[in-house]
């Protein structure tokens, strides 16, 4: 049980990662009722992004970057995406995390790509455990801190909550509900590209790193209904610490097939309550 | 409230207006216009187009061929209320006025007070009443010259109806609100409005003074239960 600790923080961090993507579906769903395939992808150019330019820039202004491009590719992406109806939408965004394939290894190559992140280990318990894992849990608690704040707090976080709440009545009283798709897909973006970028340099980013990504990350969604980011975050967790100890006291070849076959028990057992207490009105 | 902010402020003209869904014309031909301070009635059977010329005029739909000029400000009721449910009454009101940057809501809280003392309940929790009261609010947030009200009174209790159509005549005296009503209760509209428009399959099949309309046998017959006032 020594080791404990030091699982439950790696596995902490990985969950902040899973939760970053999670939470960028959850940010374009809501307002545009899209499930976004490719945000995986945004994961794994704001990694490719972050390797790249560190060649050149400081950190924090490398990654910095790199997340900035990853928003622009989710922009990009919601800006075709949206150009159909949200049914389309799914397959567009699916086929453009597929064609992102080609232009990854068209650019980067089709070898793992990491880059130095915070150096240095702490001891917690008897266990050594990189201090890059606490950037990343450090990193993303602000970030779902900062996001709660945009969307209760500011004008423009309420106008994109108003267009999944009522995306009707948002055009009616004049919100441009396709420009706030647009900024929802940026914003998810920004988010995919973060976790790339806090992840890579402690689980090696390919170009087809997004599957694990996305099917993690969807994991974690779904259990807040693809609508609740603070869910997100906690299923997210959840999944990252599940899949550590899996790792650390069982088989690691395991650990994404228990921690997923847990979600479901999670998913089953949350159904069941609504059944037993009727439809109830989630807040958002 | 603002005044009005020109001569023609609060003039809606709708000339030959056609809107289609796909093959299907659901509005034909359609002109209308409310004047200055003036309170139009648009009325019709369920499935008429009534809210396709409001969702036209409101810039939400595009009119297929014909003109809409909308001179000062359009602030549109929707039907069925369509608040913002997992918003605050606060942040509903402070929504309606975001297009012209107005964040005050005071001069909302001042003519519906009611919403002064629900500011911080979600609006998905209020009653239907509540709703409309809100989403009459989030309208006037935007300070308009003209306010189209699609079904104020689909859904809500007589005694409710009453207090929102006092405070739509009161802001028409007072304030000089132009005001178009689209309402299936046509006794209601007729009541209210000094003119009104029946709209029957995408057309305007009646038109004129509300008194002389309800003296119609056809609109009698149709709208009224055949009881003429």
């Amino acid at each position: 049980m020594t080791d404990l600790p030091g699982y439950l923080v790696t596995g902490l961090g990985t969950g902040c990662g899973y939760a970053l993507v999670g939470s960028g579906l959850v940010a374009v769903y809501r307002v545009t009722r899209v499930v976004n395939f490719a945000q995986g992808a945004f994961a794994v150019v704001g990694a490719m992004c972050a390797a790249s330019f560190l060649t050149a820039l400081p950190h924090g202004l490398g990654e910095l970057a790199a997340v900035a491009v990853a928003a622009v590719v989710g922009l990009l992406v919601g800006m075709v995406a949206l150009a159909t109806d949200p049914r389309s939408a799914l397959i567009v965004t699916l086929g453009l995390s597929v064609f992102a394939y080609a232009v990854e290894v068209l650019v980067w190559g089709d070898q793992p790509r990491s880059f130095a992140g915070l150096p240095g280990a702490v001891t917690i318990g008897d266990a050594r455990v990189q201090s890059h894992y606490l950037l990343v849990i450090g990193v993303t608690l602000p970030v779902f801190a900062g996001m709660a704040l945009f969307f209760t707090r500011t004008g423009t976080g309420k106008a994109l909550t108003a267009c999944a709440s009522n995306p009707y009545a948002a055009k009616v009283i004049g919100i441009d509900v396709r420009r706030m798709g647009w900024l929802a897909f940026a914003i998810g973006g920004a988010l995919g590209g973060l976790a790339g970028v806090l992840v890579t340099p402690v689980q090696q980013i390919t170009f087809d790193a997004d599957v694990t990504l996305i099917v993690n990350g969807f994991a974690a969604a779904i259990l807040g209904g693809l609508t609740r980011p603070a869910v997100t975050l906690a299923g997210g967790l959840l999944l990252g610490v599940t899949q550590a100890l899996v790792a650390g006291y069982g088989n690691a070849a395991h650990q994404t097939d228990v921690a997923l076959g847990l979600m479901i028990v999670v998913m089953i057992w949350r159904a069941a309550q609504r059944q037993t207490r009727g439809p109830v009105e989630e807040p958002v | 409230m603002s005044g009005a902010r020109g001569a023609d402020d609060g003039t809606v003209e709708v000339r030959d207006l056609v809107v289609r869904y796909g093959p299907a014309t659901a509005l034909d031909q359609v002109s209308l216009t409310v004047g200055p301070a003036e309170m139009v009635a648009l009325i019709g059977p369920n499935g008429a187009g009534k809210s396709t010329v409001v969702n036209t005029l409101s810039g939400v739909l595009k009119p297929s061929a014909g003109t809409v000029a909308v001179r000062g400000r359009l602030a549109h009721v929707p039907e069925g209320r369509q608040v913002f449910g997992d918003l605050t009454v606060e942040d509903n009101l402070r929504l309606g006025g975001r297009r012209y940057k107005l964040r005050d809501t005071g001069p909302v809280h001042a003519i519906l007070p009611r919403l002064a003392e629900l500011r911080h309940r979600r609006a998905g929790t209020l009653s239907g009443g509540e709703q409309q009261m809100v989403a009459v609010g989030r309208a006037l947030m935007s300070r308009p010259d003209v306010l189209a009200v699609d079904e104020l009174s689909l859904g809500l209790a007589p005694l409710v109806v009453a207090d929102l159509v006092r405070h739509l005549r009161e802001l028409n005296e007072t304030r000089g609100l132009a005001v178009l009503l689209i309402e299936q209760n046509a006794r209601l509209a007729l009541d209210l409005c000094s003119r009104a428009y029946v709209l029957e399959a995408g057309r305007i099949v009646a038109e004129g003074p509300s008194e002389e309309l309800a003296a119609d046998d056809r609109v009698s017959a149709a709208y009224l239960g055949g009881v003429h006032d």
